[in-house]
Protein backbone atom coordinates (compact mmCIF):
# COMPACT_ATOMS: atom_id res chain seq x y z
CA UNK A 1 0.00 0.00 0.00
CA UNK A 2 1.48 3.66 -1.20
CA UNK A 3 2.27 5.63 2.09
CA UNK A 4 1.39 9.04 2.08
CA UNK A 5 2.27 11.70 4.13
CA UNK A 6 0.81 15.06 4.54
CA UNK A 7 2.38 18.48 6.07
CA UNK A 8 -0.23 20.69 6.80
CA UNK A 9 -4.22 20.13 8.43
CA UNK A 10 -5.49 23.23 6.37
CA UNK A 11 -8.06 23.16 3.20
CA UNK A 12 -4.76 21.73 0.64
CA UNK A 13 -3.82 19.17 3.21
CA UNK A 14 -7.30 18.00 4.31
CA UNK A 15 -8.36 17.57 0.76
CA UNK A 16 -5.00 15.61 0.05
CA UNK A 17 -5.58 13.15 3.10
CA UNK A 18 -9.43 12.43 1.79
CA UNK A 19 -8.12 12.17 -1.69
CA UNK A 20 -5.44 9.87 -1.27
CA UNK A 21 -7.40 7.44 1.50
CA UNK A 22 -10.33 7.35 -1.45
CA UNK A 23 -7.43 6.00 -3.56
CA UNK A 24 -6.49 3.33 -1.37
CA UNK A 25 -3.57 5.13 0.31
CA UNK A 26 -2.52 5.29 4.21
CA UNK A 27 -1.84 8.36 5.00
CA UNK A 28 -0.45 10.22 7.84
CA UNK A 29 -1.05 14.01 8.41
CA UNK A 30 0.84 16.86 10.31
CA UNK A 31 -0.28 19.87 11.30
CA UNK A 32 1.54 21.99 14.06
CA UNK A 33 -2.08 23.41 15.34
CA UNK A 34 -3.96 21.65 18.23
CA UNK A 35 -6.72 21.50 15.93
CA UNK A 36 -7.32 20.88 12.25
CA UNK A 37 -8.36 23.34 9.74
CA UNK A 38 -5.38 26.07 9.27
CA UNK A 39 -5.73 29.39 9.04
CA UNK A 40 -8.93 29.24 6.94
CA UNK A 41 -11.22 27.01 9.57
CA UNK A 42 -9.45 27.95 12.84
CA UNK A 43 -11.72 27.60 15.10
CA UNK A 44 -12.95 26.63 19.04
CA UNK A 45 -16.37 25.07 19.50
CA UNK A 46 -18.17 27.32 22.27
CA UNK A 47 -15.50 30.64 21.42
CA UNK A 48 -15.83 30.86 17.16
CA UNK A 49 -19.25 32.83 16.41
CA UNK A 50 -20.54 30.96 13.65
CA UNK A 51 -20.78 33.71 11.14
CA UNK A 52 -16.86 33.78 10.72
CA UNK A 53 -17.31 30.52 9.25
CA UNK A 54 -16.90 29.63 6.08
CA UNK A 55 -17.73 26.09 4.47
CA UNK A 56 -17.51 24.40 8.10
CA UNK A 57 -19.83 21.38 6.50
CA UNK A 58 -17.24 20.67 4.10
CA UNK A 59 -14.57 20.89 7.04
CA UNK A 60 -16.43 18.36 9.06
CA UNK A 61 -17.14 15.63 6.08
CA UNK A 62 -13.34 16.13 5.42
CA UNK A 63 -12.44 15.32 9.33
CA UNK A 64 -15.24 12.53 8.79
CA UNK A 65 -13.17 10.83 6.19
CA UNK A 66 -9.64 11.13 8.01
CA UNK A 67 -10.89 7.76 9.54
CA UNK A 68 -8.45 5.39 8.73
CA UNK A 69 -5.47 8.31 8.53
CA UNK A 70 -2.84 8.32 11.17
CA UNK A 71 -3.16 12.04 11.86
CA UNK A 72 -0.62 13.97 14.35
CA UNK A 73 -1.71 17.82 15.97
CA UNK A 74 0.18 19.79 17.94
CA UNK A 75 3.24 18.18 15.67
CA UNK A 76 6.39 20.85 14.58
CA UNK A 77 7.94 18.87 11.59
CA UNK A 78 11.20 19.99 12.11
CA UNK A 79 13.12 18.18 9.24
CA UNK A 80 11.91 16.73 5.98
CA UNK A 81 14.28 14.92 3.52
CA UNK A 82 14.36 12.31 0.59
CA UNK A 83 16.52 9.71 1.59
CA UNK A 84 18.84 8.63 -1.19
CA UNK A 85 17.97 5.69 -3.65
CA UNK A 86 18.27 2.19 -2.21
CA UNK A 87 15.27 0.91 -0.68
CA UNK A 88 15.87 0.48 2.98
CA UNK A 89 12.32 0.19 3.27
CA UNK A 90 9.76 2.18 4.65
CA UNK A 91 9.72 5.06 2.05
CA UNK A 92 12.21 7.39 0.59
CA UNK A 93 10.76 10.76 2.44
CA UNK A 94 11.63 10.93 5.95
CA UNK A 95 9.59 13.97 8.16
CA UNK A 96 11.09 14.09 11.69
CA UNK A 97 8.74 15.91 14.00
CA UNK A 98 8.26 16.20 17.96
CA UNK A 99 4.52 16.20 19.38
CA UNK A 100 3.00 17.67 21.75
CA UNK A 101 1.43 20.91 23.51
CA UNK A 102 3.33 23.70 21.61
CA UNK A 103 6.92 24.70 22.70
CA UNK A 104 6.24 22.44 25.34
CA UNK A 105 9.42 20.70 27.07
CA UNK A 106 8.32 17.10 27.17
CA UNK A 107 6.81 16.48 23.37
CA UNK A 108 7.55 13.31 22.12
CA UNK A 109 9.50 12.70 18.57
CA UNK A 110 7.56 11.37 15.64
CA UNK A 111 9.63 10.23 12.67
CA UNK A 112 7.21 9.30 9.37
CA UNK A 113 8.69 7.58 6.43
CA UNK A 114 6.45 7.64 3.47
CA UNK A 115 6.49 6.72 -0.50
CA UNK A 116 4.99 10.17 -0.96
CA UNK A 117 4.55 13.59 0.52
CA UNK A 118 2.10 15.92 -0.08
CA UNK A 119 3.62 19.86 1.14
CA UNK A 120 0.48 22.14 2.17
CA UNK A 121 2.35 23.93 4.08
CA UNK A 122 0.06 27.13 3.52
CA UNK A 123 1.21 30.62 4.33
CA UNK A 124 0.95 33.28 6.99
CA UNK A 125 0.44 37.31 6.80
CA UNK A 126 2.91 39.68 5.30
CA UNK A 127 3.00 42.78 6.69
CA UNK A 128 4.94 45.59 5.69
CA UNK A 129 7.06 47.23 8.06
CA UNK A 130 5.74 50.75 8.78
CA UNK A 131 7.29 53.59 11.50
CA UNK A 132 5.70 52.97 14.73
CA UNK A 133 4.72 49.05 13.69
CA UNK A 134 6.45 47.74 16.95
CA UNK A 135 4.22 49.54 19.11
CA UNK A 136 1.93 46.93 21.34
CA UNK A 137 -1.47 46.80 19.66
CA UNK A 138 -0.30 46.72 16.19
CA UNK A 139 -0.81 43.22 14.62
CA UNK A 140 -1.12 41.45 11.38
CA UNK A 141 -4.61 41.20 9.77
CA UNK A 142 -4.35 37.53 10.52
CA UNK A 143 -3.58 38.06 14.50
CA UNK A 144 -6.88 39.90 14.12
CA UNK A 145 -8.61 36.93 12.42
CA UNK A 146 -7.13 33.99 14.47
CA UNK A 147 -7.70 36.19 17.97
CA UNK A 148 -11.10 36.84 17.24
CA UNK A 149 -12.23 33.74 15.79
CA UNK A 150 -9.73 31.08 18.21
CA UNK A 151 -10.20 33.30 21.44
CA UNK A 152 -12.89 35.59 21.01
CA UNK A 153 -11.11 38.91 21.97
CA UNK A 154 -9.61 41.83 19.91
CA UNK A 155 -6.47 43.69 20.82
CA UNK A 156 -7.76 47.08 20.62
CA UNK A 157 -11.61 48.60 21.04
CA UNK A 158 -11.04 50.88 17.80
CA UNK A 159 -9.03 49.17 15.29
CA UNK A 160 -7.85 50.21 11.77
CA UNK A 161 -7.22 47.57 9.30
CA UNK A 162 -4.87 48.56 6.43
CA UNK A 163 -3.51 46.50 3.84
CA UNK A 164 -4.02 45.12 0.12
CA UNK A 165 -6.38 42.27 -0.98
CA UNK A 166 -10.07 40.84 -0.03
CA UNK A 167 -9.01 39.09 2.55
CA UNK A 168 -9.61 42.56 4.63
CA UNK A 169 -12.66 42.45 4.64
CA UNK A 170 -13.31 39.31 6.80
CA UNK A 171 -11.09 40.53 9.08
CA UNK A 172 -13.20 43.89 9.76
CA UNK A 173 -16.33 41.48 10.10
CA UNK A 174 -14.34 39.41 12.83
CA UNK A 175 -13.19 42.47 14.57
CA UNK A 176 -16.75 44.07 14.40
CA UNK A 177 -18.63 40.23 15.87
CA UNK A 178 -16.05 40.56 18.64
CA UNK A 179 -17.51 44.21 19.73
CA UNK A 180 -14.17 46.08 18.18
CA UNK A 181 -15.03 49.18 16.19
CA UNK A 182 -13.26 49.25 12.68
CA UNK A 183 -12.30 52.93 12.06
CA UNK A 184 -11.70 52.11 8.31
CA UNK A 185 -10.42 49.54 6.16
CA UNK A 186 -7.70 51.10 4.01
CA UNK A 187 -6.82 49.00 0.90
CA UNK A 188 -3.59 50.37 -0.70
CA UNK A 189 -4.68 49.32 -4.31
CA UNK A 190 -6.57 51.88 -6.31
CA UNK A 191 -9.45 51.54 -9.03
CA UNK A 192 -8.37 51.02 -11.78
CA UNK A 193 -6.39 48.39 -10.47
CA UNK A 194 -8.88 46.94 -8.67
CA UNK A 195 -11.71 46.24 -11.36
CA UNK A 196 -8.83 45.35 -13.61
CA UNK A 197 -8.11 42.53 -11.18
CA UNK A 198 -11.59 42.01 -9.56
CA UNK A 199 -13.75 41.58 -12.52
CA UNK A 200 -15.63 39.98 -13.22
CA UNK A 201 -16.32 37.52 -10.34
CA UNK A 202 -14.30 38.90 -7.47
CA UNK A 203 -15.86 37.23 -4.79
CA UNK A 204 -14.75 34.26 -5.60
CA UNK A 205 -11.13 34.19 -3.98
CA UNK A 206 -13.10 34.17 -0.68
CA UNK A 207 -15.43 31.25 -1.48
CA UNK A 208 -18.81 30.57 -2.57
CA UNK A 209 -20.87 33.02 -4.47
CA UNK A 210 -22.59 35.42 -1.80
CA UNK A 211 -19.44 35.78 0.64
CA UNK A 212 -18.33 39.28 -0.59
CA UNK A 213 -21.68 40.43 -1.12
CA UNK A 214 -21.90 39.14 3.14
CA UNK A 215 -18.69 41.24 4.04
CA UNK A 216 -19.62 44.27 1.96
CA UNK A 217 -23.15 43.99 3.90
CA UNK A 218 -20.99 43.44 7.08
CA UNK A 219 -19.11 46.91 6.28
CA UNK A 220 -22.23 48.80 5.57
CA UNK A 221 -24.43 47.13 8.89
CA UNK A 222 -21.34 48.32 10.84
CA UNK A 223 -20.69 51.41 9.23
CA UNK A 224 -17.38 50.36 8.47
CA UNK A 225 -15.63 53.20 5.99
CA UNK A 226 -13.50 51.17 3.61
CA UNK A 227 -10.85 53.48 1.61
CA UNK A 228 -8.99 52.57 -1.83
CA UNK A 229 -5.35 54.16 -2.37
CA UNK A 230 -5.13 54.52 1.01
CA UNK A 231 -2.54 52.92 3.68
CA UNK A 232 -0.91 53.13 6.82
CA UNK A 233 1.80 55.25 6.66
CA UNK A 234 2.89 55.81 10.46
CA UNK A 235 1.77 54.16 13.87
CA UNK A 236 1.38 56.94 16.24
CA UNK A 237 2.17 56.52 20.33
CA UNK A 238 4.41 56.22 22.95
CA UNK A 239 4.04 52.80 24.77
CA UNK A 240 1.00 51.60 22.99
CA UNK A 241 -1.27 52.34 19.70
CA UNK A 242 -2.76 56.05 20.14
CA UNK A 243 -3.21 56.73 16.78
CA UNK A 244 -2.18 55.82 13.40
CA UNK A 245 -1.51 58.30 10.04
CA UNK A 246 -3.21 57.21 7.07
CA UNK A 247 -2.23 58.80 3.54
CA UNK A 248 -3.52 58.09 -0.07
CA UNK A 249 -0.83 55.83 -2.04
CA UNK A 250 -0.19 56.47 -5.39
CA UNK A 251 -0.42 53.47 -8.21
CA UNK A 252 3.05 52.78 -6.56
CA UNK A 253 2.12 52.82 -3.16
CA UNK A 254 4.20 55.76 -2.85
CA UNK A 255 2.36 57.96 -0.12
CA UNK A 256 1.07 61.20 -1.85
CA UNK A 257 2.49 64.46 0.35
CA UNK A 258 -0.01 66.44 1.61
CA UNK A 259 -2.53 63.76 1.95
CA UNK A 260 -2.12 62.58 5.75
CA UNK A 261 -4.42 62.69 8.16
CA UNK A 262 -4.29 61.22 11.69
CA UNK A 263 -6.85 58.65 12.67
CA UNK A 264 -7.86 58.06 16.55
CA UNK A 265 -7.47 53.98 17.17
CA UNK A 266 -6.07 51.69 19.92
CA UNK A 267 -5.05 49.45 17.23
CA UNK A 268 -3.85 48.80 13.75
CA UNK A 269 -4.33 45.46 12.12
CA UNK A 270 -2.03 45.46 8.94
CA UNK A 271 -1.99 42.76 5.96
CA UNK A 272 -0.16 43.68 2.66
CA UNK A 273 -0.09 40.01 0.86
CA UNK A 274 0.88 36.58 2.41
CA UNK A 275 4.21 34.65 2.33
CA UNK A 276 4.08 31.00 1.45
CA UNK A 277 5.94 28.87 4.15
CA UNK A 278 8.05 27.28 1.78
CA UNK A 279 11.05 25.70 3.95
CA UNK A 280 9.68 22.51 3.94
CA UNK A 281 9.86 22.48 0.09
CA UNK A 282 12.92 23.63 -0.13
CA UNK A 283 14.27 21.52 2.64
CA UNK A 284 12.81 18.64 0.28
CA UNK A 285 14.78 20.02 -2.99
CA UNK A 286 12.04 21.32 -4.57
CA UNK A 287 12.14 24.19 -6.72
CA UNK A 288 10.92 27.71 -6.28
CA UNK A 289 10.10 29.94 -8.67
CA UNK A 290 9.62 33.77 -8.86
CA UNK A 291 11.24 36.72 -6.53
CA UNK A 292 10.78 38.71 -3.71
CA UNK A 293 7.07 40.15 -4.86
CA UNK A 294 5.98 36.44 -4.67
CA UNK A 295 7.89 33.01 -4.50
CA UNK A 296 6.44 29.49 -4.72
CA UNK A 297 7.03 26.20 -5.46
CA UNK A 298 6.58 25.14 -8.98
CA UNK A 299 4.28 22.36 -9.83
CA UNK A 300 3.20 20.93 -12.61
CA UNK A 301 -0.67 20.07 -13.39
CA UNK A 302 -0.59 16.83 -11.59
CA UNK A 303 0.94 19.04 -8.23
CA UNK A 304 4.37 17.44 -8.48
CA UNK A 305 6.72 19.62 -7.44
CA UNK A 306 10.27 19.19 -9.08
CA UNK A 307 11.10 16.35 -6.90
CA UNK A 308 9.96 12.71 -7.33
CA UNK A 309 7.25 11.95 -4.52
CA UNK A 310 6.74 15.81 -3.29
CA UNK A 311 3.22 16.83 -4.41
CA UNK A 312 2.25 20.49 -3.12
CA UNK A 313 -0.70 22.19 -2.98
CA UNK A 314 -2.43 25.40 -1.90
CA UNK A 315 -0.73 28.54 -1.07
CA UNK A 316 2.61 27.26 -1.26
CA UNK A 317 1.86 27.20 -4.80
CA UNK A 318 0.55 30.50 -5.26
CA UNK A 319 -1.96 32.86 -3.13
CA UNK A 320 -5.16 31.05 -4.47
CA UNK A 321 -7.39 31.00 -1.42
CA UNK A 322 -9.35 28.26 0.28
CA UNK A 323 -11.79 26.56 -3.46
CA UNK A 324 -7.61 26.49 -4.76
CA UNK A 325 -6.07 24.99 -2.18
CA UNK A 326 -8.93 22.22 -1.64
CA UNK A 327 -9.03 21.89 -5.47
CA UNK A 328 -4.98 21.44 -5.14
CA UNK A 329 -5.36 19.31 -2.51
CA UNK A 330 -7.23 16.57 -3.94
CA UNK A 331 -5.30 16.53 -7.11
CA UNK A 332 -2.03 16.28 -5.32
CA UNK A 333 -3.51 13.62 -2.71
CA UNK A 334 -5.12 10.99 -5.95
CA UNK A 335 -1.39 11.93 -7.70
CA UNK A 336 0.23 11.00 -4.60
CA UNK A 337 -1.24 7.90 -4.19
CA UNK A 338 -1.07 6.54 -7.54
CA UNK A 339 -4.26 7.44 -9.77
CA UNK A 340 -3.74 8.69 -12.87
CA UNK A 341 -4.23 12.11 -13.99
CA UNK A 342 -7.03 11.36 -16.58
CA UNK A 343 -8.77 8.96 -13.92
CA UNK A 344 -12.43 10.82 -13.65
CA UNK A 345 -12.36 11.16 -9.99
CA UNK A 346 -9.51 14.15 -10.48
CA UNK A 347 -11.86 15.86 -13.23
CA UNK A 348 -13.83 17.69 -10.94
CA UNK A 349 -10.89 19.41 -9.19
CA UNK A 350 -8.96 20.12 -12.34
CA UNK A 351 -11.62 22.20 -12.89
CA UNK A 352 -11.83 23.84 -10.07
CA UNK A 353 -8.11 24.58 -9.80
CA UNK A 354 -7.81 25.88 -13.57
CA UNK A 355 -10.77 28.48 -12.84
CA UNK A 356 -8.93 29.30 -9.61
CA UNK A 357 -5.41 30.01 -10.67
CA UNK A 358 -7.05 32.56 -13.17
CA UNK A 359 -8.82 34.49 -10.44
CA UNK A 360 -5.47 34.19 -8.56
CA UNK A 361 -3.16 35.74 -11.36
CA UNK A 362 -5.97 38.81 -11.61
CA UNK A 363 -5.83 39.30 -8.05
CA UNK A 364 -2.27 39.35 -7.63
CA UNK A 365 -2.39 42.21 -10.29
CA UNK A 366 -4.68 44.03 -8.66
CA UNK A 367 -3.45 43.49 -4.84
CA UNK A 368 0.09 42.33 -5.28
CA UNK A 369 2.60 44.64 -3.33
CA UNK A 370 4.29 47.60 -4.94
CA UNK A 371 7.22 48.95 -4.72
CA UNK A 372 6.99 52.50 -3.70
CA UNK A 373 5.77 50.93 -0.31
CA UNK A 374 9.53 51.99 1.33
CA UNK A 375 8.99 55.74 0.86
CA UNK A 376 7.07 55.75 4.10
CA UNK A 377 9.99 53.99 6.16
CA UNK A 378 12.40 56.16 7.90
CA UNK A 379 15.76 55.12 8.57
CA UNK A 380 15.30 54.59 12.13
CA UNK A 381 12.29 52.37 11.03
CA UNK A 382 12.38 49.05 12.71
CA UNK A 383 12.52 46.39 10.12
CA UNK A 384 13.31 43.32 11.59
CA UNK A 385 11.55 42.85 14.91
CA UNK A 386 13.00 40.26 16.54
CA UNK A 387 16.37 41.80 16.06
CA UNK A 388 15.46 45.55 16.13
CA UNK A 389 17.34 46.33 12.94
CA UNK A 390 16.30 49.23 11.48
CA UNK A 391 15.70 50.03 7.34
CA UNK A 392 19.07 52.66 7.84
CA UNK A 393 21.39 49.49 8.98
CA UNK A 394 19.76 47.47 6.34
CA UNK A 395 20.27 49.70 3.20
CA UNK A 396 23.95 50.62 4.48
CA UNK A 397 25.45 47.46 3.91
CA UNK A 398 22.84 46.46 0.73
CA UNK A 399 25.90 46.24 -1.25
CA UNK A 400 27.58 43.18 0.51
CA UNK A 401 26.04 39.51 -0.49
CA UNK A 402 22.71 39.31 1.48
CA UNK A 403 24.28 36.81 3.92
CA UNK A 404 27.27 39.02 4.88
CA UNK A 405 24.72 41.92 5.74
CA UNK A 406 22.22 39.51 8.08
CA UNK A 407 25.26 38.37 9.66
CA UNK A 408 26.60 42.53 10.21
CA UNK A 409 23.02 43.71 11.00
CA UNK A 410 21.63 40.52 12.66
CA UNK A 411 18.69 40.95 10.39
CA UNK A 412 16.79 38.02 10.00
CA UNK A 413 18.38 35.80 12.32
CA UNK A 414 16.49 36.00 15.54
CA UNK A 415 13.57 33.84 16.12
CA UNK A 416 11.56 34.18 13.72
CA UNK A 417 14.31 33.56 11.09
CA UNK A 418 12.90 36.22 9.07
CA UNK A 419 9.86 35.12 8.35
CA UNK A 420 8.67 38.29 9.36
CA UNK A 421 11.07 40.40 7.65
CA UNK A 422 12.10 38.58 5.03
CA UNK A 423 10.29 40.46 2.44
CA UNK A 424 10.91 43.59 3.25
CA UNK A 425 14.77 43.16 3.71
CA UNK A 426 14.81 42.24 0.44
CA UNK A 427 12.93 44.92 -1.35
CA UNK A 428 15.33 47.35 0.71
CA UNK A 429 17.84 45.75 -0.36
CA UNK A 430 17.25 45.53 -3.69
CA UNK A 431 15.89 49.45 -3.69
CA UNK A 432 19.16 50.67 -2.02
CA UNK A 433 21.39 48.65 -4.65
CA UNK A 434 19.40 49.68 -8.21
CA UNK A 435 19.58 53.81 -6.51
CA UNK A 436 23.53 53.03 -6.12
CA UNK A 437 23.56 51.28 -9.51
CA UNK A 438 21.97 54.23 -11.02
CA UNK A 439 23.88 56.86 -9.39
CA UNK A 440 27.06 54.81 -10.50
CA UNK A 441 27.42 53.06 -14.01
CA UNK A 442 23.97 53.60 -15.54
CA UNK A 443 24.92 51.02 -18.51
CA UNK A 444 24.94 48.34 -16.54
CA UNK A 445 22.62 49.48 -13.68
CA UNK A 446 19.50 47.13 -13.58
CA UNK A 447 21.13 44.17 -14.82
CA UNK A 448 24.08 44.90 -11.83
CA UNK A 449 21.40 45.21 -9.49
CA UNK A 450 19.38 42.08 -10.50
CA UNK A 451 22.49 39.98 -10.75
CA UNK A 452 23.41 41.14 -6.99
CA UNK A 453 19.97 40.27 -5.51
CA UNK A 454 19.89 37.04 -7.28
CA UNK A 455 23.45 36.54 -6.50
CA UNK A 456 22.21 35.04 -2.96
CA UNK A 457 19.91 31.99 -4.72
CA UNK A 458 16.59 32.25 -5.78
CA UNK A 459 14.95 31.33 -2.44
CA UNK A 460 16.52 34.33 -0.76
CA UNK A 461 15.74 34.23 2.76
CA UNK A 462 13.25 31.36 2.95
CA UNK A 463 15.62 28.63 2.90
CA UNK A 464 15.46 27.62 6.64
CA UNK A 465 17.97 24.84 8.69
CA UNK A 466 15.01 24.09 10.72
CA UNK A 467 11.41 24.07 9.42
CA UNK A 468 9.58 24.59 13.12
CA UNK A 469 11.32 25.78 16.47
CA UNK A 470 12.21 22.91 18.44
CA UNK A 471 14.77 22.59 21.36
CA UNK A 472 17.99 21.49 21.66
CA UNK A 473 17.50 18.57 23.61
CA UNK A 474 14.21 17.79 21.52
CA UNK A 475 17.03 17.47 18.82
CA UNK A 476 18.99 15.19 20.58
CA UNK A 477 16.49 12.60 21.01
CA UNK A 478 18.07 8.98 19.84
CA UNK A 479 16.26 9.09 16.76
CA UNK A 480 18.57 10.11 14.62
CA UNK A 481 20.10 13.37 16.43
CA UNK A 482 20.99 16.55 13.46
CA UNK A 483 24.15 17.78 12.60
CA UNK A 484 25.91 19.77 15.36
CA UNK A 485 25.35 22.62 12.32
CA UNK A 486 22.08 22.13 12.41
CA UNK A 487 21.72 23.21 15.73
CA UNK A 488 23.06 26.58 15.26
CA UNK A 489 21.08 29.29 15.45
CA UNK A 490 23.02 31.54 13.16
CA UNK A 491 22.80 30.24 9.38
CA UNK A 492 24.66 27.05 8.56
CA UNK A 493 27.42 28.08 6.23
CA UNK A 494 25.80 25.27 3.45
CA UNK A 495 22.70 27.02 4.07
CA UNK A 496 22.71 29.99 2.12
CA UNK A 497 24.75 28.92 -0.87
CA UNK B 1 -20.86 26.95 26.50
CA UNK B 2 -17.27 27.18 27.24
CA UNK B 3 -16.19 27.11 31.07
CA UNK B 4 -13.55 29.11 32.61
CA UNK B 5 -9.78 28.62 32.59
CA UNK B 6 -7.57 30.47 35.46
CA UNK B 7 -4.30 31.14 35.14
CA UNK B 8 -1.56 33.34 37.40
CA UNK B 9 0.17 36.17 35.39
CA UNK B 10 2.99 37.62 37.59
CA UNK B 11 1.30 36.48 40.80
CA UNK B 12 -2.02 37.80 39.85
CA UNK B 13 -4.61 35.28 39.18
CA UNK B 14 -6.65 35.98 35.61
CA UNK B 15 -9.75 33.88 34.13
CA UNK B 16 -10.10 33.38 30.64
CA UNK B 17 -12.72 31.02 28.65
CA UNK B 18 -11.61 27.43 28.48
CA UNK B 19 -10.16 26.84 25.62
CA UNK B 20 -8.19 29.98 24.75
CA UNK B 21 -4.81 30.76 24.23
CA UNK B 22 -2.78 32.27 26.74
CA UNK B 23 -2.78 35.18 24.38
CA UNK B 24 -6.65 35.42 24.49
CA UNK B 25 -6.57 34.81 28.25
CA UNK B 26 -4.10 37.75 28.26
CA UNK B 27 -5.99 40.15 26.38
CA UNK B 28 -9.15 39.09 27.37
CA UNK B 29 -8.13 40.74 30.80
CA UNK B 30 -6.79 43.60 29.12
CA UNK B 31 -3.16 43.21 28.75
CA UNK B 32 -1.54 44.08 25.33
CA UNK B 33 1.99 43.55 25.94
CA UNK B 34 3.88 41.09 27.74
CA UNK B 35 7.15 40.81 27.14
CA UNK B 36 10.18 43.53 27.18
CA UNK B 37 12.09 43.36 23.41
CA UNK B 38 14.60 45.63 22.71
CA UNK B 39 12.90 48.60 21.75
CA UNK B 40 10.05 49.03 23.78
CA UNK B 41 6.94 46.05 25.37
CA UNK B 42 5.74 42.94 22.81
CA UNK B 43 3.03 41.36 22.44
CA UNK B 44 0.86 39.65 20.04
CA UNK B 45 2.16 40.49 16.73
CA UNK B 46 1.36 37.30 14.37
CA UNK B 47 -1.10 35.58 15.94
CA UNK B 48 -0.67 31.93 14.70
CA UNK B 49 2.94 31.33 15.88
CA UNK B 50 5.25 32.70 13.20
CA UNK B 51 6.73 35.97 14.48
CA UNK B 52 7.85 34.79 18.32
CA UNK B 53 7.25 38.65 20.03
CA UNK B 54 4.56 37.15 22.53
CA UNK B 55 7.01 34.73 24.23
CA UNK B 56 6.03 34.21 27.56
CA UNK B 57 7.72 31.53 30.11
CA UNK B 58 4.60 28.94 31.71
CA UNK B 59 5.37 26.64 34.38
CA UNK B 60 9.19 27.53 33.87
CA UNK B 61 9.78 26.82 31.13
CA UNK B 62 11.16 29.62 28.43
CA UNK B 63 9.97 30.19 25.07
CA UNK B 64 6.75 29.49 24.58
CA UNK B 65 4.22 31.27 22.26
CA UNK B 66 1.15 32.36 24.08
CA UNK B 67 -0.64 32.93 20.77
CA UNK B 68 0.24 28.95 20.01
CA UNK B 69 -0.22 27.69 23.94
CA UNK B 70 -3.79 26.62 25.24
CA UNK B 71 -4.28 28.08 28.67
CA UNK B 72 -4.60 25.39 31.52
CA UNK B 73 -6.24 25.40 34.82
CA UNK B 74 -3.42 26.78 37.25
CA UNK B 75 -0.80 27.81 34.75
CA UNK B 76 1.80 29.99 35.95
CA UNK B 77 2.90 32.61 33.37
CA UNK B 78 5.86 35.03 33.77
CA UNK B 79 7.08 37.97 31.62
CA UNK B 80 10.29 37.73 29.22
CA UNK B 81 13.04 40.58 29.25
CA UNK B 82 15.67 40.47 26.60
CA UNK B 83 18.59 41.73 27.39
Amino acid sequence: MTHVAILGGGPAGLAAAQAALAAGAAVTLLDEGGRLGGQFWRHHAGITDPRMQHGFERFERLLGSLERAEVHSGAAVWSAELRDGGDGGGGRIVLRAVVGDADAADRRPVVVQADAVVVATGAHDLALPVPGWTLPGVTTAGAAQALAKRDGVSVGRRTLVAGAGPFLLPVAQSLALVGATVVGVHEASRTGALARGWLPKPWELLGKSGELAEYVGALVRHRIPYRIGSGVVRVLGVERVEGAVVAQLDTQWRPVPGTERVIECDAVALGHGFTPRLEAAIMLGCEVEGDRRGRFVVVDDAQRTTMPGVFAAGEVTGIGGADAALAEGAIAGFRAAGLAQDDPRLRDALRVRDRMRRLARRLERAHGIRPGWTAWLDDDTIVCRCEAVTKGAIAERAEVPLRAMRLATRAGLGPCQARTCGRAVEAIVAEARASAAVTGAAGEAVGGANAGAQGDGAVGFDRRPLLAPVRLGELAEPTEPASDENRNEAWPSGCSA
Amino acid sequence: MSGTVRIVVDDELISGRDGQTIAGVLIGSGRIAWRTAQHGERGVFCGIGVCHDCLVTVNGVEGVRACQRRAVEGDRIEREVRS
